[in-house]
């Protein structure tokens, strides 16, 4: 991929100085004009309004793989704090580049973040490439992208492994895109073909009617997003040591095409935490009114577990998405899984299957879910769920 | 406002196959609907055109039955469909597939907007939104739950893990909406005829003067090497009884598994 000015549309009007976050371009004699700092990221090519800079050969299907070395892990922070997704993607990470015997790098951008850079050598990373702006404080589509585009053009990794989070399901495709790279979404399981060289990516499809085993053998990087809550984190070993590759980027706050108005967190109550919780209680159709959720929380708060629910009552409205659970919500993982109501559609089936023991209560005797619950409840949830509570409130 | 709405038309989720040879998933003969967030999409673009005027197009690109997918969006409302149907197009993946939309956008000349479901049902990628939003080298809003244009200025909400964020762009934008953004219409007798009877512009390929390096199997560098259905499970244990009884039974094992886990 390389970025060429056609000089005669050029206006010299300065939007690609303002775009390119490795200040790689001068303004000559009223043109644009790219200097060595170039890592051909198309930032520029992205703003230019003139169609003066293009952004050539995208896909080539002889691209030199044999130059790419390497696994890279995106991570994601929050309030200051790594996401838990972005272990697991370390420790899955980990294992790869040891199959392929290359390097494990983080990449961690953001402003004043370095201080997380222990943290991601502690879980794995034999080395972190920090990008520090403040134009990187928040997340954001345009800069993300340019910056890591860019460190991947200079770089070359040959895996580069984002957490299938809201964030990296934004931010991956658009860098693929930029990169002509393949990208496989929502990955719940990574291998190495050692032959050949090649990451073996198997996701879910069809709400997860289907596994599919995808691989991408004639371009790089190989890029994938990951589920949260599939792969398994290493434990923190404060005794590794890893480098610190400082990655200058210079973005101009008048070259960010998104602003942030405004950010609302959500009115949680504690039920919320699926992705560590031990129990969950979880609620669908069968509640056959919101209301009806009160006997969810009620079992959930006695037994301290989280809620969750089914894709039909989201959709439905009856309580906030980020307690979904299945393919298009969260993938759970705890030791007690209470399905009350949920017929077990597939897709919900792919979020939960996992879980150590599973308990169903239904009043359809043929639901799906009663295949892959421990133990199974055809019975009418409205007598069952408040008798429950009212024992564990005694016991 | 000249919006432009990407759909596609997916299977219904519960009837897939494959071709062993292709590993490409066969869509002949199985019923077709619009991806249902596509749905939301539509209406979107419905609403913001009752709001400051304009046009909606939709457009799709598959086989030539996708038209139908068209039909139900013009059902709708929508004022133009457009079908990209060429065999050199078949086998895209994400990448291929937002060259070609990004192509057809292109080719409409002046757009303000343009509007894709989050993810569909079959692939569940959620990936051409951002790609095509790349492609135009325009700015991208993925998971939306509410619009609001303005002095050539688009305000999303978007829905993330656990909060919201309203996010500013400029125009053209692409944006990826959710289901829970808004309650989808349903066409009317009168609108379902009018739109059987509606004239469906098609595109092939070589209209969008597309590079062939970059659509279908060539353009498209991922590649499904194998595809089979998850392992069925058998059920448990089934507990039986009164509700007092069965209460008593799941609070046993609920104390079994706290104990195991310390």
């Amino acid at each position: 991929m390389t970025v060429r000015l056609i000089t005669d549309n050029c206006t010299g009007c300065k939007l690609c100085l303002l775009a390119c976050p490795y200040g790689a371009i001068d303004i000559v004699d009223g043109k644009a004009q790219f200097n060595d700092n170039c890592t051909q990221c198309g930032a520029c090519a992205s703003a230019c309004k003139f169609d003066a800079i293009v952004l050539e050969v995208a896909y080539t299907p002889t691209i030199d793989v044999a130059r790419y070395h390497g696994v890279w892990v995106v991570a994601e922070h929050l309030h200051g704090e790594l996401r838990r997704g972005t272990y697991e993607l370390l420790g899955e990470g980990r294992r790869l580049a040891d199959k392929l015997d290359v390097e494990l790098a983080a990449v961690l951008l953001g402003d004043e973040v370095a201080g997380l850079s222990e943290e991601l050598v502690a879980r794995g990373a034999d080395r972190v490439y920090l990008a520090q702006d403040p134009a990187l404080t928040h997340y954001r589509t345009g800069p993300y992208s340019d910056v890591l585009a860019g460190m991947v053009n200079r770089y070359k990794p040959e895996i580069v492994l984002v957490s299938a989070t809201p964030q990296g399901r934004d931010l991956a495709p658009r860098v693929a895109a930029r990169l002509s790279a393949g990208l496989t979404a929502d990955c719940t399981g990574l291998d190495i073909d050692e032959r050949e060289r090649l990451l073996v990516q198997t996701r879910p499809a069809f709400g997860g009617n289907l596994m599919a085993t995808i691989v991408c053998r004639h371009a790089r990087p190989q890029m994938a997003t990951v589920r949260p809550g599939v792969m398994k984190a290493l434990e923190p070993d404060r005794s590794r040591s890893g480098e610190i590759v400082e990655v200058p980027v210079h973005l101009d706050e008048r070259g960010v095409l998104a602003k942030i108005v405004e950010v609302v967190q959500q009115e949680t109550d504690g039920q919320v935490n699926l992705q560590d919780a031990e129990i969950i209680v979880s609620g669908g159709r069968g509640l056959g009114k919101p209301d009806s959720f009160a006997l969810i929380r009620e079992l959930a708060e006695v037994l301290g577990g989280a809620v969750g629910a089914s894709r039909a009552v989201v959709d439905a409205g009856w309580i906030p998405a980020y307690h979904q659970v299945g393919q298009t919500g969260r993938t759970v993982q705890p030791k007690l899984y209470i399905a009350c109501g949920i017929s077990g559609a597939v897709q919900h089936l792919a979020g939960m299957s996992s879980s150590d023991c599973i308990i169903a209560i239904n009043k359809d005797p043929s639901a799906p879910i009663f295949n892959v619950a421990t133990y199974g409840v055809v019975g009418d949830l409205f007598e069952i769920l408040p008798a429950l509570t009212k024992k564990l409130k005694a016991s | 406002m000249n919006i432009v709405v990407c759909i596609k038309q997916v299977p219904e989720t519960t009837e897939v196959s494959v071709d062993p040879e292709t590993n490409a998933l066969v869509r002949e003969g199985v019923d077709s609907i619009v991806n249902p967030v596509d749905e939301n999409a539509i209406e979107a673009a419905l609403l913001l055109r009752e709001a400051h005027g304009g046009k909606v197009t939709v457009v799709t690109m598959g086989p030539p039955q996708a038209e139908e997918a068209l039909r139900h969006a013009l059902a709708m409302g929508a004022d133009e469909g457009i079908l990209l149907s060429d065999p050199a197009s078949r086998g895209s993946d994400t990448l291929a597939t937002s060259y070609t939309l990004a192509r057809m956008v292109r080719k409409l000349g002046e757009v303000d907007l343009i509007l894709c479901g989050r993810q569909a049902i079959d692939g569940d990628t959620g990936q051409v939104g951002p790609g095509l939003a790349e492609r135009l080298g325009a700015p991208q809003v993925t998971f939306a739950i509410e619009l609001e244009v303005s002095d050539g200025k688009l305000r999303a909400r978007r829905v993330l893990d656990d909060f919201f964020e309203v996010l500013e762009v400029s125009l053209p934008a692409v944006v990826t909406v959710v289901k829970q953004m808004n309650e989808p219409r349903r066409p009317s007798m009168r609108n379902l005829l009018k739109a059987k009877r509606a004239e469906i512009t098609k595109w092939s390929l070589a209209d969008l003067d597309a590079d062939s390096t970059q659509t279908g199997f060539e353009g498209s560098p991922t590649q499904v090497i194998r595809v089979w259905p998850p392992a069925k499970r058998s059920g448990g244990r089934r507990l039986e009884g009164a509700p007092d009884e069965i209460a008593a039974e799941i609070a046993k094992v609920i104390r079994d598994v706290k104990l195991a886990s310390g």
